[in-house]
Formats: structure tokens, sequence, C-alpha cells
């Protein structure tokens, strides 16, 4: 889980202010030195520590907050204030350009993620009707240029190469034009992993950036990166000036102290986060849920957001219909624990709940199999009986329980889960017609 | 007791004012001569040494680590010269230094404290003496109880390489096939990465490059039927060492994780009269998260050494520091840039020198 330790460390200590009816400023002292130590250990920049507890210390000393009623909830909310803008406040999107193409170039470290990062961006920006074309720039490491053509065809996304005889300005300009040509409004540039150190190597990127013109400079740095990541993003950002970063491998149980430092040494925000291998796995990054999800606040508007994309909106209408004339049956049932897979693992969902924290979540082994039985067991019932459960007598059961290769016990609780279901779904429809109708988001229930 | 100490303090001081003098001259020997003495002994029975290296690469060596020597001199000395006296504030500001170089903050703390009980005991007052206490607590933490070289003395031998994704795992198998076989050694690589988009191909390239074959299968095959065939392989042209690649992994990936189990037992099955060596690759730029690579990868495997790759940047790697005092595993080798001879021996004092310096 992303920012594991982190999250369990802060949420620690700052659960031990929140009790406390007065704080004292030896009180306020000592959780920001927890919260020094976690931040350091998550691998966030010392400087940056240091600049961010001087801030929340200041904050929070102050008069107003000592004097308040909960001195402790202030304080977390200073913390959870900082933490935001710590990491780049409101979300940040890709500019495009007025006049098409849209030049986006990547740079970075060797073994960042450049080459996969430019698929999964492209694949994305595809979804959303944009044409994108990838330039494979990288001539240095073997078989680079091979990897994006790959990737490129997995995803179905035009991959332009010359070779790595060629210089990578000249790629670069070439691929442009190839791009104008063929009506590609978006051109990813996949260049070479470097040092920032490495003043040849650099000097090219300044070649290609003089060349094409990049609207976006996007610079991908590896989560998992430790203080260096500061100098990384500092050096980049002097010597070609970015203007956004895309943090990868997020999906390891990396503490991502990277997130919070370059953002905070270079101000540039971070645009995506790389958060699997598939080619999928690249998201928005939004600063203000990434926070209240290290202080375990919970994540409402992603997992909103993540069931608005995963449910169908017109059966979901149709389903309201239903539960209000009360013919919802088992069908209907199957259709939503469908619906509910599409949303990720559950205990992704968890993730975002509020309240939900990571210490719970560690002891709690949640099986996605249980899923996959309910299913079965379904799936094994004729269109009959799951129209009308009620005619499910022994006989039956024993058939379907064979059938799902489960047992008859497994059938009777499902059975009784789904009856239960029905009628809380009665209550709840009754009293939503005493209320006045609003357009409120219907939670899926379960 | 106390006069030993003592003497040595003094031979300490000596030398570092030999070091002083010699420092423009010939920037190799920082390190006191008796110890150097040792270096070069060991240096020699080291499977990677440097004998057969051209010029070149000394020149390029060289240049790199005088870059850090400069850094040493500026940054520590600096520091301690403008401290008059050993207190509290000097070791907040060498807990900084260690900080910021990746050492990590339980680590660093220790070292710290070790640092703290060493002063009073030996009643230092020079803050010039710190110096060299330090040195010689950060090289007893990268002691481990294992050698520090490659064991591939007596044929067959078998080396695997893991690590998570982008460490540099292909990188420093061609840079290792290349070392080996200029020691006249035979090798075979085999490519076990067979999930990366065109990870078979990067093998490939570096495998024509240096003049080694390698044995592979298609993309998405299953990576032990690769590591089987290359024993094969291995035995029938009686190869002297076979390095396995293996797909990159984040180590919080059980399948992932378990299919490395697989390739262990297909080695363990097929090639039992082998050596076997499983280095775990790890990327110097990588935070506190390197510990935990390495103790998740240690419960799947038994890890024998680590290649810190990377070097070559800013990063310092310090983290390396946590993994082999707690986890007892040895860096073997250490990758410091791009081009074919950058796979070095790892060398406990020179990291160290580099872990104090700035950049």
């Amino acid at each position: 889980m992303v920012f594991e330790g982190l999250a369990e460390k802060l949420q620690n200590t700052l659960q031990k202010l929140k009790g406390k009816g007065k704080l004292s400023e030896k009180d306020v002292k000592n959780a920001m030195r927890e919260v020094k130590l976690a931040l350091l250990e998550a691998d966030v920049n010392y400087k940056v520590v240091k600049d961010f507890i001087k801030k929340i210390t200041q904050r929070s000393v102050g008069q107003e907050v000592l004097e308040s009623l909960t001195p402790g909830q202030q304080v977390i909310k200073i913390v959870n204030d900082e933490l935001t803008s710590l990491m780049g406040g409101t979300q940040s999107k890709i500019l495009f350009a007025s006049k098409p193409p849209t030049i986006i170039m990547l740079a970075g470290l060797q073994g960042a993620g450049k080459t996969t990062t430019g698929g999964k961006l492209a694949g994305q920006l595809k979804k959303t009707g944009k044409r994108p074309l990838l330039v494979a720039c990288d001539v240095y490491r073997p078989a680079a240029i091979k990897q994006l053509h790959v990737v490129g065809e997995q995803l179905e996304i035009p991959v332009f190469s010359m070779g790595d005889k060629v210089n990578p300005v000249n790629i670069a300009k070439a691929g442009i034009e190839h791009a104008k040509k063929y009506g590609n409004d978006v051109v990813i540039i996949d260049t070479a992993g470097r040092l920032h150190i490495d003043e040849n190597l650099m000097e090219e990127l300044k070649n290609i950036k003089v060349e094409v013109k990049p609207h976006e400079i996007m610079l991908v740095v590896d989560a998992m990166t430790g203080q260096d990541a500061v100098n990384v993003a500092e050096t980049f950002n002097s010597q070609l000036g970015i203007d956004g970063i895309i943090l990868t491998k997020l999906d390891g149980d990396t503490r991502g102290g990277a997130a919070l430092s370059v953002r905070a040494v270079t101000g540039k925000p971070i645009k995506y986060v790389g958060v699997g291998e598939k080619l999928t796995d690249l998201e928005p990054f939004y600063p203000d849920r990434m926070a209240s999800r290290i202080l375990g606040m919970g994540d409402v508007l992603s997992l909103i957001e993540k069931a608005q994309a995963s449910f169908d909106e017109s059966k979901l209408k149709k389903l309201e219909k239903k539960i209000k004339n009360q013919d919802f049956n088992l069908e209907d049932f199957l259709d939503q624990l469908q619906q509910m897979k599409n949303m990720g693992p559950l205990s992704q969902i968890l993730e975002m709940m509020p309240g939900v924290n990571n210490k719970q979540l560690k002891n709690l082994q949640i099986d996605d199999k249980e899923l996959v039985h309910i299913e079965a067991i379904i799936q094994s019932m004729t269109p009959e009986e799951r129209k009308n459960p009620s005619i499910i007598k022994a006989s039956r059961r024993k058939r379907i329980a064979k059938g799902s290769g489960t047992t008859v016990q497994a059938v009777n609780k499902l059975l009784k889960q789904f009856e239960q279901t029905r009628k809380m779904m009665k209550q709840l429809s009754d009293m939503e017609k005493g209320m006045k109708k609003g357009g409120r988001f219907k939670i899926p229930f379960f | 007791m106390l006069k030993k100490f003592f003497k040595k303090l003094k031979k300490d001081e000596e030398n570092m004012n030999e070091v002083e003098q010699s420092q423009e001259t010939n920037s190799d020997s920082i390190e006191e001569s008796s110890n150097l003495k040792k270096e070069e002994k060991c240096i020699t029975t080291q499977i990677l040494d440097s004998s057969d290296k051209s010029p070149s690469f000394f020149n390029k060596l060289k240049s790199g680590l005088l870059k850090t020597r400069q850094g040493i001199t500026e940054k520590i000395d600096s520091l301690l010269k403008s401290y008059g006296k050993v207190d509290e504030e000097l070791l907040e500001e060498l807990e900084e230094i260690l900080i910021m170089s990746d050492v990590g903050m339980d680590t660093t703390l220790k070292i710290i404290e070790r640092l703290r009980t060493e002063i009073s005991s030996r009643k230092i007052t020079d803050t010039s003496e710190v110096k060299s206490v330090l040195k010689e607590i950060l090289k007893e933490l990268l002691q481990t109880s294992k050698s520090n070289d490659l064991d591939i003395s007596t044929p067959p031998s078998i080396i695997l390489v893991i690590g998570v994704n982008g460490v540099g795992k292909t990188t420093s198998i061609g840079k290792l096939a290349h070392n080996l076989r200029s020691k006249g050694k035979k090798v075979l690589l085999a490519a076990g990465d067979t999930f990366r988009a065109a990870a078979i191909d990067q093998l490939k390239i570096w495998g024509d490059r240096v003049g080694v074959n390698v044995i592979h299968h298609q993309e998405g095959s299953d990576p032990a039927a690769i590591i089987f065939d290359a024993i094969q392989a291995a035995k029938a042209r009686k190869i002297d060492v076979l390095i396995c690649d293996t797909a990159g992994r984040l180590h919080n990936k059980k399948n992932l994780m378990n299919e490395l189990s697989k390739v262990f037992k297909i080695v363990d099955r097929e090639f039992s009269e082998a050596k076997k060596e499983v280095l775990l690759v790890l990327d110097a730029t990588t935070g506190q998260n390197a510990i935990r690579q390495a103790q998740t990868f240690k419960e799947v495997a038994d890890i024998t050494g680590i290649i810190l790759t990377k070097l070559d940047g800013t990063a310092k790697g310090g983290v390396i520091l946590g993994i082999t005092s707690e986890l007892d595993i040895p860096v073997k080798l250490i990758g410091i840039g791009e081009g074919m001879e950058d796979l070095q021996p790892f060398e406990p004092n020179e990291f160290v020198e580099a872990l104090l310096s700035e950049n």
C-alpha cells in the first residue's frame, strides 16, 4: 500500500493528540518530533522535513489552536493543510496546445520507468479521444526502441522511430513532422535515461527542447527514490526547466517520500502517478486526496469517482426503479457484484474509506474469492430461480450447491443474505419516498 | 589498553597529515598505509581484480574518485574544523549528513549513539578524531560474516540476478559477463525476464556486445523453463559461469515472488553441483525502501550478495549500511557507469569515504 509506513506512524502520532482537551507547547513539540521521524523514515528530504515541521509547529503553538476546544483536531487539520500544500494543493492537468500537436517530452534517470510511462500516458490520452504518437529517442539503452514498439503495439498506438544510429534531436524533429502529416494531435517523446550530472546527455535534452519546443516536459521519478530525489529534480528543473512530474512505482510498499520532496523543491506539480504493471495503471494525482489518505481520513472522492466510472449509469437507473417497485432479484444482485468487481480489489476500495486505518486493514484478510463463490452460486441457478428465489427448496439447493462446487450451507447463507438485503432496501426506498427527491448519488449496496 | 589506543590515535593523526600532504600527488592514498597494504592484498584476491583492465579505465576511476575526495575535504573536514569542540551540535550535524546520504533514521540513530559512547569512553576532545571514529563505525557496519568476493572459483557456477524493476539487472549482467569473459571464463547468459517488453532483446544485444551466447525463449514464456534449458546447455557446453536474468518484480507482488521460488527449485534440482550465487541488485538512488526489498527477497531467495548500481550519480546509497548490518548480506559489486567496464568490486573503505563526502 502506498505510504504505508508513513501513514501508520502519522496516524498513531496524531491519534495521541486527538484525545487531549488541552495542548501544551511541549505536547506539540513531542508530536512534531515523531512526525519528523516518520517523514524521514519515509525518505522525505531532510531539508523539506525541517521546513515542514517548522511551519506546522509555528501554526500549532499559536493562541487560537492551543485555546480552541479541540486543539488536537486543529493540529491534525494543520498537518493536513500543510501536507496538501506540500504536495501541490490542487490537481494539475496536462495543458494541451491550442494548435496541435501537443508535444510532451519525458525525461528522467535510468530505470525510472519512462518508456512504460510513455505508453501508459499515450493509452490514457487515446481513451479521451486524442490521437497520440510515441517517438522513440532512446538510442542508447539496448532494445529500448523495441520496448516502446512492443508497448505501442499492445495499446494500438503508433510509434515513430529511426533506429539507434540517428541523433535523438533529429528523431524528435522528424517525429513531430510525422505527427503533423498523419494527424496525431499529441506527441510523446521518450528520451534515454540519464544521470542529472551527465553534462553531454543533459545538453542533448536541451537541444531537443530548443528544436521541438515541447509544451510539457515531464520528469519521471521513481517513487522509491531516497534523499537524492531532490538533487535529481532540482538539477533537471534548473537545467532543462520541467513542467510537471510523473511519479512511478507507487504500487510498491514505497513510503513515497519522494512525492513530498520533489514538488517542494521544484515547485512543479505531480501530474500523474504510476500504480501498477498493467498499461492502464496510470492515475491523475490529487494532492488533497493523497494527504487525507496518508492521515487516515479516507478518500471518499476517489471512491465515488471510481464507482461512477465502473458502474453503468443506465443500469443504475433501471436498478433504482426495480428497488422502488420491489422486484429486485438475484439477477440484479449478480449484476451488482460484477460491477463491484470492476472497481478493483476490495482491499483497495476499503483503503479509501474514511475511518478504515492501516492497522485494521493489515489484520483483515479480504478474500476476493468470496465474491467468485457467490457469483458461481447465482450462476448455477435457473433464470426462473433467480427471478423468484422463493421457489428454491431443498432439492434445488442441493443441485445449486453441486453445480457451483459449494455447499448447501453456502447457498442457504446467500439466500438469507439476499432476503435481508431486499428487506433493507424496501425500508430504504420507503424512507426515500418520504423525503424530497434529490439528485444524490446512490451508494451501491452489497 | 589505553596506551595502545593512544598509540593508534597518534598513528591515525600522523597518517592524516601524511594524507593531506600527498593528496595532490596521489589521490588514492587517503587511508592509512597499513590499511592500504591490506587492501592491496584484498584486491588481488578478488575475482574482479583490476590488473587486467585498460589504463583508460584507471583514469576513469581515478577521476571519479578525485571528485569524491575533494568533496570529503570540503564537507566533513570543514565541518570538523569549524567546530572547536566535540559537542551535541556537532553530532547533530553528522546525523544530518548521514540522513542525507539515505542511511535512514534507525541506522543513523544507532551510529550516532555508538559515536557518542566511543567519544566519551575514549575521551575524545579533538574534532578531527571524531571523523576516524565515525569511519571505523561505518566500516564495521559494512562488515558481514561473509566475503565480499564473488565465489565462482570452481566451475561450473551459476549466478542468479534478482531485483525490483529498473534497478539495472540486465545492464549489470552485461557488464559482469564482459568482466568474466575478459578473464577467460566461458560464460552463458539466460534471458529469464520474459515479462518486460524487449527485455530479451536487451540481453541479446549485451550478449553480442561482449561475445557471449544467450539462451532465450519468447516473451511471456515460463522463466523456469528457460533456466532449465540454460542449465542443460551450460552442462553440455561445459560452461564456467551461467548468469541468469530474471524479471524485475516489486517485492510485494506475491505471485511473482513465488515464480522466483520455482526458478530456485529448478536450479537446486538440476544444477546442484554448481556453485550458486544469488545477487540482489539494488539501486543506490533508492531510499529506505531498499531495506524492505532486501528483506522480502531474502524470504524467497538465499541471497549471497548485493550489486549496488548507479553509484555514479549523486546518490550515496547509504541505505546499504542498514542492509549489511541487519541482514548480513555483503555487497559484492558496484555499478559506476554505463560502459562495459563500469562494474567494480566493492571496496568498503572507498565507500565510506564517498558516503561522507558532499556532491
